[in-house]
């Protein structure tokens, strides 16, 4: 859409003035060495040019604890709780961006989710062009989320002295309005743009050693993979993978209630696949009873089930279960490892068929 | 004008209506079936083999089989349920005149027109008749659009035996056979012992022309599978139910999935066909 220029020293002008407007403004902010979305109060909190997050920003949509409506067990009465603050989120990384998609996508299909949708749409997602690797772990460019997709309402690209911002929505123009910070480009500040973003690409390593349209099939050949097992010998079963993850969305409903048994409500929490029991039924079956075969239900979400069932990856290369995982189990180490299982496989019976060709010629 | 309950989920997809309870009878000592009574001018409009997510406040919710058939539904049905754990015990503990909380009904059923002009061999292994029996009644209702019907019913013991008043109202049916088989029998049991799998044999069925549905507990489904595959039955015409652990039924939570489905949505009734290549489908 157009491009707008704003001078740096002007964030803090543009962030008292969505304050003003009763936005909460929530972005990265240092806490003990690490960076975390919190609300923001003064742009001196704010930290824009933040390696990684602990937690996505994720929270704000799908929040690690929500009450999903308040009852009354005696008279039946029930009320939801839809929840639709105006938010502002800035500084999301574009892998972030990407899981935004991906979430967008699964509250979306079949029965659309209110309380997420009331959320989604009461937030306004500002997201940051990144320009040098966050972390060891991250392996954004092989996953091809590198570049924001077309989600965003605005997006801010460092130019140094200025921030380029791409207005990308309706609303991510509200959030301009009235705001004496933004200058109209000039030919020269296109330019600057493209010489940043085209610069960036160098620095960031493809860690993959297959392209990622591959994964869906390699995974599926790598069912019955002994790294699975491998794998299920070192997990600890924790579920910090899933709790960090930005595309990880699944969740346990529980009622609480006080103790005259009357006033209650229903809350859903972030649970995780790799937890023992999130896969048993009544009667004791375990579907998944195993750490190997819930490790490899995770991998399977994030390369291919979910490319099945939604058309996008289950992964954004963010890197951020690498980072917590203490046994180091991690996306890149697990699918290059199945590529070069698969490939030694395949060299292994290429060299049987030419053995049995020159047999048979022979 | 009937409101349907699944168009109550507007305000919020995870918000119950509330129900009441309208009979109680014990089956078993942990089998109880339920009839429910849907508030004034609301209707389930269900298929055979939906299931809906029944809520006890305070203590939670749990998905249960819708147990009677679509036609003789009028905002009402019923439902069988075994105590296992918090929800259904607390059901269990519930008498006629209690108030609960449902949502649905959810997922697919089982596509019924398929079946017309069809021979219908249903396989039930214990609490399995449940779900079965919307769609057993259903096809009962409408006799003469379908052929041959056969029920193979596998217990623990006698004492297991569910629906015993529909199970003698479908053996007199016409061209209907009922067979029944326990593992343990007592001294009074006269019928089959063994595992479901030695029925077989009685059937005479073209396997062309047949269509078989399956449900019950996970580890039934491999060797009747083997059984009705053997004889020639094709992958599309066998039917099953899957169980997996659901916290949401609106393919949100996650819990239902198996491989890139959300048992929920796309299930809980699937073809052979649909998931014979599914990893962990029959794990
Ligand atoms: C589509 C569908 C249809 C169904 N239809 C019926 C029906 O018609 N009738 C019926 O009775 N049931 C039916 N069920 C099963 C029913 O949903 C479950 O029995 C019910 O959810 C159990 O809930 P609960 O709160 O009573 O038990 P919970 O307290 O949740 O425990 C249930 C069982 O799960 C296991 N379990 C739970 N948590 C753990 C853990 N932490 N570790 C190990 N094991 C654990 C145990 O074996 C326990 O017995 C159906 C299920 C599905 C998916
Ligand atoms: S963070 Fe590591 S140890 Fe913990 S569940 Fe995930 S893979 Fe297993
Ligand atoms: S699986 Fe790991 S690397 Fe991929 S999106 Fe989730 S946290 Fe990031
Ligand atoms: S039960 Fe929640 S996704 Fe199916």
């Amino acid at each position: 859409m157009s491009l707008r220029i704003m001078p740096k020293s002007l964030l803090k002008t543009w962030i008292k003035h969505l304050q003003s407007r009763h936005f909460k403004v929530v972005g990265p902010t240092e806490r003990f060495g690490q960076y975390v979305f919190e609300e923001i109060h003064s742009a001196d909190e704010l930290v824009m040019d933040y390696p990684t997050s602990v937690l996505p920003p994720k929270k704000y949509l799908l929040p690690p604890r929500e009450r999903l409506f308040t009852f009354n067990a005696k008279t039946m009465e029930m009320q939801p709780d839809i929840q639709a603050v105006p938010t502002v989120i800035l500084g999301v990384h574009t892998c972030d961006m990407h899981a935004v998609a991906m979430l967008d996508k699964v509250n979306n299909t079949g029965y659309a989710d209110q309380h997420y949708k009331a959320r989604r749409e009461a937030t306004y997602l500002v997201s940051v062009e990144c320009l040098t690797p966050c972390m060891e772990g991250s392996f954004c460019k092989s996953m091809g989320t590198l570049t924001v997709p077309e989600n965003y309402d605005l997006h801010f690209t460092d130019l140094g002295s200025d921030y380029a911002v791409e207005v990308g929505s309706e609303k991510g123009a509200a959030l301009l309005e009235g705001c004496s910070a933004f200058w109209e480009p000039s030919e020269a500040d296109y330019a600057r743009v493209d010489a940043v973003i085209g610069a960036k690409w160098q620095h960031f390593p493809y860690r993959l050693e297959c392209d990622v349209t591959e994964l869906p099939d390699l995974l599926a050949l790598s069912q019955k993979s002994p790294l699975w097992d491998e794998l299920g010998e070192r997990c600890l079963a924790c579920g910090m993978c899933t709790k960090v993850c930005p595309t990880c969305y699944c969740f346990d409903v529980t009622d609480e209630i006080d103790l005259n048994l009357e006033h209650g409500e229903r809350i859903r929490q972030w649970d995780s696949c790799q937890i023992e029991k999130f896969a048993v039924v009544a009667g004791g079956h375990n579907f998944r009873s195993s750490r190997a075969l819930r490790q490899r239900h995770r991998f399977m979400r994030k390369g291919k089930y979910q490319y099945e069932a939604f058309g996008l990856m289950g992964c954004v290369g963010c890197g951020r279960c690498a980072a917590s995982c203490l046994v180091h189990i991690t996306p890149v180490d697990t699918f290059n490892a199945l590529h070069r299982l698969r490939q030694a496989a395949q060299n292994g019976s290429a060299a049987e068929n030419t053995a049995s060709n020159q047999e048979v010629q022979a | 004008m009937t409101t349907l309950l699944n168009e109550t989920l507007k305000e919020s997809i995870y918000m119950p209506t509330p129900a009441r309870i309208t009979a109680v009878k014990t089956f078993t000592p942990t089998e109880k079936f339920f009839k429910i009574a849907l508030p004034s001018g609301f209707s389930l409009a269900h298929r055979p083999g939906q299931f809906v997510e029944v809520s006890v406040f305070g203590v939670g919710e749990a998905p249960i089989s819708i147990c009677s058939a679509p036609s003789r539904s009028n905002g009402t049905f019923e439902m069988c349920v075994r105590a296992v754990g918090k929800l259904t015990d607390a059901l269990h503990r519930l008498a006629a005149g209690s108030t609960i909380a449902i949502r649905g009904p959810f997922g697919r059923g089982f596509p019924i027109e398929r079946f017309r002009g069809k021979d219908i061999i249903f396989v039930a292994g214990g609490l399995g008749l449940a779900p079965l029996r919307s769609l057993i009644d259903e096809v009962i209702n409408d006799r003469g659009k379908f052929g041959r019907i056969h029920l193979l019913y596998g217990t623990r013991t006698p004492q297991d035996i569910l629906f015993a008043e529909d199970l003698v109202a479908w053996a007199n049916a016409p061209r209907t056979e009922v067979h029944i088989t326990v593992d343990r029998p007592d001294e009074a049991w006269k019928g089959n012992v063994g595992v479901i799998t030695k029925l077989f044999p009685k059937l005479r069925f073209h396997a062309r022309n047949t269509v078989a549905i399956i449900v019950g507990p996970p580890v039934m489904y491999k060797f009747v599978l083997m059984e009705l595959l053997g004889k020639g039955i094709a992958d599309g015409n066998i039917w099953l139910s899957f169980e997996r652990q659901m916290k949401c039924a609106v393919g949100k939570c996650g819990h239902c999935q198996l491989h890139h489905i959300y048992t929920c949505q796309d299930g809980p009734a699937f073809s052979y066909a649909q998931v014979k290549h599914l990893e962990e489908a029959f794990s």
